[in-house]
């Protein structure tokens, strides 16, 4: 079981409902500090939930959400945004009718752009730069995914919460994502990352949390599950293994 | 669900009559018996012009709102058009009567056109309501309502314009006619009087009618409509088609009452029958008596019809008592009965949501 | 992505809609009555503009459809009616100085009058409908029969007058045009307002904020920004202009009484719709088109006029049934 010390996120019997359906059922996992943790599972096993859950956009039934030593369970969204958590969305948040400019300013704090800060970041996604002053939703689904990535990590961040980044991207734009994520992992960076691709997974992940039905149903190291098939094949099932 | 209790003290044919959907509970089911006797007496009970004025009108309020509420309580439509309809209804008979034509031919003739007319503009907003959203649905049919109101103030040569029309009403409704020669326990059978019998039968058909309507596996399916859409929808069901068919039963019903005010007044025009302010009254009866009953809009109809008459009396003396003080008598001013109608209105949406009759019926 | 012509067509047609109006009415009715229609038109829009574009602010953010939005209008001219009184020499004088200083004092108090009743009403009324929309409906209806009674009971249940200052009253004459002077004069100050706003709502952050609330609530919170305070602030804002809207529009009839906001209630309602519900640049061309409506129809055939933009919002409805410019949903 991963200490204290090291879990910089850990969620405690954490119970969601949505209406009358219960959705997560007494989640217990950890994100441990520094670390790319991998939130596996099928379509409609809770992931999206339980990411939703810890931003405050969905209030847990039960349970306690700790964030570095504090409760968050209780919080706002915008303060829980503002102890360093970033969060994107499956459907990427992304402001259509602003610049991709203006959505980055957004992500700023209120001292607005630095450069370095923004050439680190328009670095690693130069398409970005092409489409500065063009409104976001013109920009393609791989571009508004990078746009959307990108506004989480142009300031510092605790922790981020990331939620199907890969999904409909094409291959060469998948290595670039996993650059990125690699390229953050080395800055120590903190990841809570729901992906459906396995060798994705793989590549980042240090971690790996996997869900099922709302219930946590296997937590531990990356490498041990990557070197388990017959484990692979009995959490996920042969749909998700082996997929891009 | 009816209890088992009721269905041991209630004979049979009277639960077929109230579509096993009684008042419920001891206190709401007293009070409608209460209403219903002193209702069917009510020429009796209460002498005088004005008494029997307001007995009708607040039939005819019954009708009005108990079918307003077949649209928003029970299938969650927000219509603002529900007073043209009143007023397509009151100009049917209205100008069937101006025109030269009498008698009950003439009255028959108007009535069933109104009613046309509604069903036809009833359905094209029943429509309406699959591309427009709710608010937008709303304030569509707010436009519509007005838009109505304006054609009439207009169209002086079919409407009679801002000064309405007045009109002969049918032989027996006058208040000359006689029908017995000799008062009946002191009261003489009028036309008046007649036509108060009149509203209220229609009042109590109507009422049974709307009440055997919600408790039907129709009203079962507006009320998901109104709960869940998205599963009806995925049911199967056709929700644009069900939406209609209740603005067009709500339309038809309100275009009857219309009617039958034409036929009280003798006499209609825009701000009788088209008026925004009526709007708010049936909201404010609607929502005073409970949304989603039925007998919520009897007790809205009464509470609010009632004030309107006898809530400045009451106000008149409040504010004789602040003579010399102009804010508090201005506030107590008879003419302010709307203010305080309007505050009760308020409180009610924000903490007794469900209305008096719905806070009765808690079970419910 | 590349457009084909057609859709380019399609995204600019709405902004084509007024100039194609302003240029088809001008052979129709000849330069002289053009000119003065179309300042009387883009005058009266532009008020419609003031309170319109605060009540879909309002609906854009928090999706909450304020009813009462017309008591703001009825306060904010009654309060600059009281203003005014005091400083009648100055309105009485012929110089365009006094006048305009008079008439500024006067719009500050009727925005402040109603900006904060409408931060008192947010937090009594509105708070407690936020997500019901049947509620908020009813309650908003509710609460403004009970202000517009209260705006009786304090100051009368008679219209009263409200005469226009003395270098405003009358016309000028451009060519064959005679121009109403008030009108010029509500048109300038709706335009520095409206400029302000754009300026606001483009220039700043606070103003981005609010755009993009606009378009996703869920996702601007979880950037950091309270949007709960934003909409008290933008609320206000909202009701502030109608008051000020109120103000003008009851100043150009020269007469207040209880009925002002609810004069302009349903032309508001019909830019609502023509525009798209949230969209401000939607209401700004909406404002726009009644206005021009309105006064073009009004002279070319009156009985018309009163009925012709209900028939402009079923035209427009027919051809986007979401309005001209809607805010694309998620």
């Amino acid at each position: 079981m991963i200490g204290d010390g090291d879990a910089l996120l850990r969620l405690d019997g954490v119970h969601t409902d949505i209406g009358r359906y219960r959705i997560l059922h007494g989640v217990d996992f950890a994100v441990r500090r520094g670390r790319v943790t991998m939130f596996l599972g099928r379509n409609g096993a809770g992931k999206t939930t339980t990411l939703r859950t810890i931003m405050g956009l969905w209030r847990a039934r039960k349970g306690r959400i700790i964030f570095d030593g504090q409760s968050i369970a209780a919080m706002e969204t915008p303060r829980i945004a503002r102890l360093g958590i970033a969060y994107v969305p499956e459907n990427m948040g992304i402001f259509g009718k602003l610049t991709v400019r203006e959505n980055m300013l957004l992500a700023t704090a209120p001292r607005g752009f630095v450069e370095q800060q923004l050439d680190r970041v328009l670095e690693s996604f130069p398409a970005l730069k092409l489409k500065w002053e063009t409104a976001a939703g013109a920009l393609s689904g791989g571009q508004k995914q990078m746009l959307a990535i990108a506004r989480a990590i142009i300031e510092q961040r605790r922790l981020l919460l990331i939620d199907e980044p890969t999904k409909g991207l094409s291959p060469a734009m998948v290595d670039q994502l996993i650059e990125v994520f690699l390229r953050l992992k080395s800055e120590q960076t903190t990841i809570l990352l729901v992906e459906q691709s396995f060798p994705v997974a793989e590549a980042v992940g240090d971690d790996v949390a996997v869900m099922d039905q709302g219930y946590i149903i296997h937590a531990g190291g990356m490498a041990a599950l990557a070197a388990d098939e017959a484990l692979q094949h009995r959490l996920l099932g042969l749909s998700i293994a082996g997929a891009i | 669900m009816v209890s088992d209790k009721a269905t041991k003290r209630t004979p049979s044919w009277l639960s077929w009559l109230v579509s096993d959907d009684p008042p419920g509970g001891t206190v709401l089911n007293v009070i409608m018996v209460t209403v219903l006797i002193v209702f069917a007496l009510a020429p009796f009970l209460f002498h005088g012009v004005k008494a029997l004025g307001v007995s009708s009108r607040i039939c005819i309020f019954i009708i009005l709102v108990a079918s307003y509420d077949l649209m928003l309580g029970y299938t969650g439509i927000v219509s603002f058009a529900h007073t043209m309809f009143f007023g397509i209804g009151a100009y049917g008979v209205a100008i069937a009567l101006t025109k030269g034509w009498v008698g009950w031919g003439a009255v028959i003739l108007g009535t069933a056109a109104g009613a046309a007319v509604s069903l036809a503009l009833a359905t094209i907003i029943g429509i309406l309501s699959l591309r427009l959203r709710t608010v937008f649905f709303s304030m569509t049919t707010l436009a519509m309502a007005s838009f109505a109101q304006i054609v009439a103030e207009q169209w002086r040569s079919l409407t009679g314009g801002e000064d309405g029309l007045t009109f002969p009403v049918p032989a027996i409704l006058k208040p000359g006619f006689r029908l017995l020669p000799d008062p009946v326990l002191g009261l003489t059978i009028n036309g008046p009087v007649i036509t108060y019998y009149l509203t209220f039968v229609a009042a109590l058909v109507l009422f049974l009618i709307t009440l055997r309507v919600v408790n039907s596996p129709l009203g079962l399916v507006l009320r998901a409509i109104r709960d869940n859409e998205f599963r009806v929808e995925a049911m199967g069901y056709q929700v644009v088609a069900y939406r209609t068919l209740v603005c067009a039963l709500s339309a038809v019903m309100a275009s009857l009452a219309g009617a039958l005010m034409a036929l009280l007044l003798g006499y209609n025009g825009p701000d009788v029958t088209l008026s925004f302010s009526l709007m708010i009254d049936i909201l404010l009866m609607v929502v005073i008596g409970g949304m989603a009953s039925l007998y919520g809009a009897v007790v809205g109809a009464i509470v609010v019809v009632l004030a309107q008459y006898y809530l400045q009396n009451a106000l008149s003396m409040i504010s004789s008592e602040f003579t010399g003080m102009p804010l508090m008598s201005g506030l107590f001013h008879p003419d302010r009965w709307l203010l305080w109608l309007g505050i009760l209105f308020v409180l009610i949406v924000s903490f007794l949501p469900q209305g008096i009759v719905g806070r009765l019926r808690r079970r419910r | 992505m590349s457009e084909d012509w057609l859709d380019r067509l399609h995204r600019w047609a709405p902004y084509a809609l007024t100039p194609i109006i302003m240029l088809i009415a001008l052979p129709v009715m000849g330069v002289g009555p053009w000119l003065t229609l179309t300042v009387a038109g883009l005058s009266m829009g532009i008020l419609l503009f003031l309170v319109a574009s605060g009540l879909t602010l309002i609906f854009g953010l928090m999706d909450v459809l304020n009813f009462a939005h017309a008591a703001f209008v009825t306060v904010g001219a009654y309060v600059a009616l009281t203003v005014l009184g005091p400083l009648a020499g100055w309105t009485a004088e012929l110089s365009l100085t006094l006048n305009l200083v008079a008439l500024l004092v006067a719009l500050l108090a009727a925005a402040a009058a109603s900006g904060i009743l409408g931060f008192g009403f947010e937090r009594v009324i509105i708070r407690q409908v936020y997500g019901a929309p049947l509620r908020q409906i009813l309650i908003t209806i509710g609460a403004l029969t009970v202000i517009e009674q209260l705006v009786i009971v304090l100051w009368g249940p008679q219209a009263v007058p409200l005469p226009k200052p003395a270098s405003l009253r009358g016309s000028v004459l451009i060519g064959a045009s005679a121009i109403e002077t008030y009108r010029l004069f509500a048109l300038c100050v709706g335009l520095v307002v409206a400029v302000a706003m754009q300026l606001f709502l483009t220039r700043t952050r606070l103003g981005l904020v609010v755009r993009a609330g606009v378009e996703n609530h869920e996702m601007i919170q979880s950037l950091g920004y309270n949007i709960r305070r934003v909409f008290v602030g933008v609320f206000m804002a909202g009701t502030a202009l109608a008051g000020m809207g109120g103000m003008m529009w009851a100043q150009y009839q020269a007469v207040v009484s209880s009925q002002t906001g609810d004069s302009m209630t349903i032309l508001v309602f019909i830019i609502l719709i023509i525009g798209g519900l949230g969209s401000v640049s939607g209401c700004f061309i909406g404002a726009i088109l009644v206005g021009l409506t309105n006064n073009y129809v009004g002279f070319l055939a009156p009985k018309l006029a009163l009925g012709s933009n209900i028939l402009l919002m079923a035209l427009i409805l027919l051809w986007q049934p979401r309005g001209l410019l809607p805010i694309s949903e998620d």
